[in-house]
Formats: structure tokens, sequence, C-alpha cells
């Protein structure tokens, strides 16, 4: 089938899927100690979106994403290291301490950032996609956003502009059913968010979220499509939030049913089962394993890492000369 | 020299930044076919094409927040908002958006992009049309925000802006469009951040900027015929801020009276009191005098209008009260 993963694709968006897993889990550990800063929110069952949508780019494209993007970031080839290391204020860290887990970016790699103003990130990566098209590039931007952004005003101010101007962006509507706490269904009019889709004369398609094969084929046609010069297009990933808003989600408004329902239909799980047909059983362990180590290696060598020193930034100096 | 309206030394600068560097592109509402309600995109479509000179829907939220993404990924926008009072749609765009990137990204982005608006009251556009939003502006770090009051400053210092990497906004006034003034051929560029000295005088220093520089030249006039010497400069930058040219004036002057256009209270006229204050205090021997628009919405009705707008006289009048 057309935008298949090959097996080795598919291999490494579960090997990527699992250092996400890990991620998450180490920083819900350390959470737990008093050991994180700030709030922290965790894309624990989502991670097939994040991974598998990005796995479609080439380099010289660009992402966007949200305040829960973990898995853009390493999606998008993203270390772990740097991204630990941020995400604990380090000066190793991909921005040196100074964004914060939430505003990770690494512009040589195309992350041009996760962005906590919800809604923000979607004319963000049309902006992209307009300097794209303006210079004739042969790239596309790509938006990862959520059911929560989906009803900001700015989000149809900007998938106007992208239609109309046949921008090369799509975009990935991460459906995780919750802004915050309020469940999907008592902030959105329609229940199928993509249907709006078409009111900017952009296609759509709805694909399981979890199922990393199909949101990788989905958004590589669309990519391919928005790389043809013939427009954006939204593809609508239907996952689920595992593990509350953040750290600091007191829960209580998703049911133990709901939860255990979306847990067997896992990503790490369905994409899993989906490789034995190809795959040795050794080589999954062996991979398994690597994931695992890697990432408690970055964590260990991350929590080392020395701390940034405070200076003031001149740039931003309101008189033109040194005061 | 050439003798050119304000808004056509903006349309020169444009299409000779444009020319140079295909980089560079304009969108905004009604810029293209028509020209800008202003004029001053007049025949760039044309010259340029509809890719680098867009016209756009209603969409000052998204559009803000496009020029700030395109600037960092390799080109050099120039957005137009129509008024200076749709600026607060354009805020998430520049507060937290514009402002943040360059330094929470530790200096891997550049900005480079403009943000050309108008503002200001005198024209019967009412409550909605009229407002000079510049302190909102001016307090946001890492933007820098100019305003010039000449066709000269505006042609240089749009050519300057749009080669910047930080982002800016330019701010000009719908009553100076039509204002004509001399403006030196060729490539020039007016560095941003520089004041400019248009009147040398001894007794008292008036800091302006946009329209309320001609108003404040017309008060020196004034105040020449009470026998009164006043020094006027132009700030032509509100950020970043030449406070060297602040001080030396008063230095000379000992006496200074600061006009703009917008609120008094937290209003940028506030903020270069504060900065005298803070750099100049020793040179004063009066308080700093103020002149801004009365802290209410702009009415529509002439005689309601003018009386509210700061102008010559009411300068003349500071001016007098803080020699006193």
């Amino acid at each position: 089938m057309k935008n298949t993963p090959s097996v080795e694709e598919h291999l490494e968006i579960y090997r990527k899927m699992l250092m996400v897993r890990h991620l998450e889990e180490g920083l819900g550990a350390l959470h737990k100690e008093g050991r994180t800063r700030g709030p922290i929110h965790r894309c624990d069952g989502q991670e097939a979106v994040g991974i598998a949508a990005t796995a479609v780019l080439e380099a010289g494209d660009k992402v966007t994403t949200t305040h829960r993007g973990h898995a853009v970031y390493i999606g998008k080839g993203m270390e772990l290291r740097p991204v630990i290391a941020e995400i604990f204020g380090r000066e190793t860290g991909a921005c040196a301490g100074r964004a914060g887990h939430m505003l990770v970016a690494d512009v040589e790699k195309g992350v041009i950032g996760g962005n906590a103003i919800v809604g923000a990130g979607i004319p963000a990566a049309t902006g992209m996609a307009l300097s794209m098209q303006v210079m004739g590039q042969p790239n596309v931007a790509m938006c990862v956003f959520g059911d929560g952004a989906a009803q900001t005003g700015i989000c149809h101010e900007a998938m106007n502009m992208a239609a109309l101007w046949k921008l090369p962006v799509v975009f990935v509507l991460e459906h995780n059913q919750f802004g915050l706490t309020v469940p999907s269904d008592v902030q959105s009019s329609v229940k199928d968010i993509s249907i709006r889709a078409a009111g900017y004369g952009m296609p759509s398609e709805i694909v399981d979220g979890n199922d990393a094969v199909a949101v990788y084929r989905a958004v590589g046609a669309m990519a391919e499509r928005a790389r043809r010069g013939e427009g954006p297009g939204m593809i609508e990933c239907k996952t689920y939030r595992l593990e509350g808003f953040s750290t600091s989600d007191m829960g209580g408004y998703q049911t133990k049913e709901e939860i255990a329902a979306w847990k067997a239909r896992d990503p790490l799980k369905i994409s899993r089962d989906a490789l034995t047909a190809d795959v040795d059983e050794a080589k999954l362990v062996e991979v398994e394993a690597k994931a695992k180590a890697d990432v408690d290696e970055a964590f260990a060598t991350a929590l080392s890492d020395p701390m940034p020193q405070f200076a003031i930034d001149e740039a931003c100096n309101p008189y033109s000369e040194a005061h | 020299m050439a003798l050119m309206r304000y808004a056509e030394a903006l349309n020169a600068a444009l299409r000779e930044e444009m020319a140079a560097d295909p980089s560079v592109f304009l969108f905004g509402e009604d810029i293209g076919r028509y020209g800008g309600v202003f004029k001053v995109t007049k025949g760039l479509m044309e010259e340029f094409g509809e890719s680098r000179v867009r016209d756009t829907p209603i969409s000052e939220q998204a559009m803000t927040a496009m020029a700030v993404t395109a600037a960092m990924t390799g080109t050099r926008p120039v957005l137009e908002i129509m008024y200076a009072d749709f600026i607060p749609l354009s805020l998430d765009a520049l507060v937290n958006q514009a402002s943040i990137y360059n330094y929470i990204w530790d200096g891997k982005v550049k900005m480079p992009f403009v943000l050309r608006t108008q503002g200001g009251g005198g024209s019967g556009a009412g409550a909605q049309h009229s407002k000079a939003l510049d302190s909102m502006l001016a307090h946001i770090p890492g933007i820098k925000v100019v305003a010039p009051s000449t066709p000269a400053d505006a042609k240089g210092m749009l050519k300057a802006a749009i080669r910047d990497d930080q982002p800016v906004v330019f701010l000009e006034h719908k009553l100076l469009y039509n204002v004509r003034g001399e403006v030196p051929d060729g490539d020039i560029i007016v560095p941003l951040g520089k004041a400019a000295t248009l009147r040398e005088g001894k007794d008292v220093s008036l800091f302006a900027t946009s329209k309320m520089v001609v108003e404040a030249v017309k008060a020196a006039d004034l105040l020449q015929a009470d026998g009164i010497s006043a020094e006027v400069i132009d700030l032509r930058s509100l950020r970043p801020l030449d406070v060297n040219a602040i001080v030396t004036s008063i230095s000379k002057t000992h006496h200074a009276v600061v006009v703009n256009e917008g609120w008094r209270f937290c209003g940028y006229a506030a903020e270069l009191s504060a900065t005298i204050m803070d750099f100049a205090f020793d040179e004063l021997d009066a308080p700093v005098a103020r002149v801004t628009l009365p802290d209410m919405p702009i009415p529509y009705s002439e005689p309601l209008e003018i009386a509210m707008l700061p102008n010559a006289d009411k300068i003349r009048a500071a001016a007098l009260a803080t020699l006193k």
C-alpha cells in the first residue's frame, strides 16, 4: 500500500515511541520524588501521533507542536539528552534551560517549537508554510495541535488563509479527548472536528491515532499532496490522554473504564503486534532494551549537567546605548 | 533630494527593499489591488506580483502570528495592520510569540519582520480608529517600536526596519501621510534608536514622536513669540530610546515637556518622565511636564475630538508652566 512505512521505518517509529514512553514514565517518577519543576504535560498513550506523523517529514520540513510535544521533539530528530536537560533547566538543554518542556525548539532540526498558548501553533506552522511558498522551497510545514486548540478563533483564521493560498502545511489534529479537564463533547459542536476542513475546501481524513502505521499513511499522503503544491489538509488522529492534563492534575474526571479501554489499545502494543509478523522476537527485545537503556542514560547525564547562569539579555535593552 | 509625501516615501522604501531582497514580501488588508487604504503600497502588486504582495482576509491575529514564524524561517515579511486600534488583536503574537523566541531559544532564531500600522486622532474616525497605542507596544521586551515624523525619516527608517533582524513595529500617523518633505536620493538608511534635534533651544526641551513632533515645532514657534527658546527633539524611536539625546538636551535647558498622543496613565509620556528621573534628575529645575490625551475614549464629533487631542497650544502652556 502506498505510503506504508517499511519494516525498518516502523521499527524506528516503535523505538522512538518506546523512548518517549520511558521518558514520560521517568518524568512521572521524578515528579513524585519532587525533582521536577513546574507542570509537566505527558503524552503517554499518544506517542503514535507525534512520532509517526513526523516520520514522514524530510530534514528541511518544519513542525510546530503543543505544550505536550515530547513525541514530536523526538520524532523530528532531537536527541534525548538536550530534551531532558531542557526539561530540567540545564545549561546543556536544547534551549539552555530558558524554554522549559513546553517550548522546546531545535531550529536546525526543524522543530520550531512547542507552544503553550493553545492554538498559537496553528498560525505558526501556517506562517512557515507561507515563507516556504514565497521562497519557492519544496518543503512542508506541519502543525500538531489538539482538539482544544481546534476551538480557538485563530484556528479559523489560519486555516482559511492556508487553504486560500494553497500553502504547504499539514494540520495533524491530535484528538486526545480533553482540553485540560473538560471533555471534547462539552467543548466542541461536532464530534469529528475534521469535518470542519470541508468548510475551508481542505481534504481531511480520520485515523486511529494509536495505530502508528495508519497515522504514517494518512499524514504521508497529505504531506505529499502539500509538497506537490496542492495545498493543506487535515488528519484527525483519535487518541487518548492517559495521564491527565499535567503533573498538577488531581484527576477524577476520567472514568476507570474509559482509561482501561484505551490502555488495551496502547499504541506500543499495536505496533509491537504488527511488527511481530516481520521482526524476530529477539530483535524486538533488543530494541526495547536499547530504548530503555538510552533513556536511562540520558536521564542520568542530563540530571548531572550544570545549571545555567543568569544574565540580562541585551537584545531586549530598552535604551539604544548601554545603560 | 526629492519633494515627497510621507506615504510616497514609505512606498519608495518598500519598492527599493523588495527590489534588493527577494525575501521581503508584504501582506495585509487591501494592500494589493487597491494599493492600501492610505496608498502606501500603491503599484507594488503590479510590480512584484501576487506572491510577494498579498491581499489578506480580515485576520489580524493569525496574520501577525504568521509574520513571526515566516520571519524565523527565511523571509522578511512586512505586515500592514490597517489601524493601530486593531493591535490588541495582534498582541498574543507580539507578547507571547515574537518577544520571547530570540531569548528563550538561546539566540538561535532571527525575527526580521516589520509590522506597519498607523494610529492617532484628528480625522473624525471615532473611538475604534483613532488611538495611538504606543505604550502598549513599547512595553514589550525584544520588539523595537519606531514612529518617524518626516518623509525622509519615514523612508530611511522603514528601510532600516526591514533590514533589522529583530521585530520592528513601525508606527505611522494618518494625518502625516500627505505631509510633504525633502527626501534624500539613494539608499539612505536612518538608524533605529537615534533621536534628531529639529530645533535648537536653551530654555526648555520638548520631546515627541510622530505627529506630536509637528505640534512641538509649532509650539516652539509660539514660545519664540513669548521670548522662550525651546529645543525640539524628535525621538523617532520609542524603543530603543535614545536616552543620551534626552540627557544632553536637559543638561542644557533644565526643563522638559514630554508629549505623547496616547493615554496619560501608564502611558509613554509616563515612561519618558521616569526615564528622565532615572538619568537626569539632577539637571532638572522643575518637574517634567506631560502633554497627553486625557484618560478617556476618543469621541467622534469634531469639537469634542479636537478638544481632547494634544496640540501646539497645550504644549506651549505646559512649557510656560514648567518655566514659571
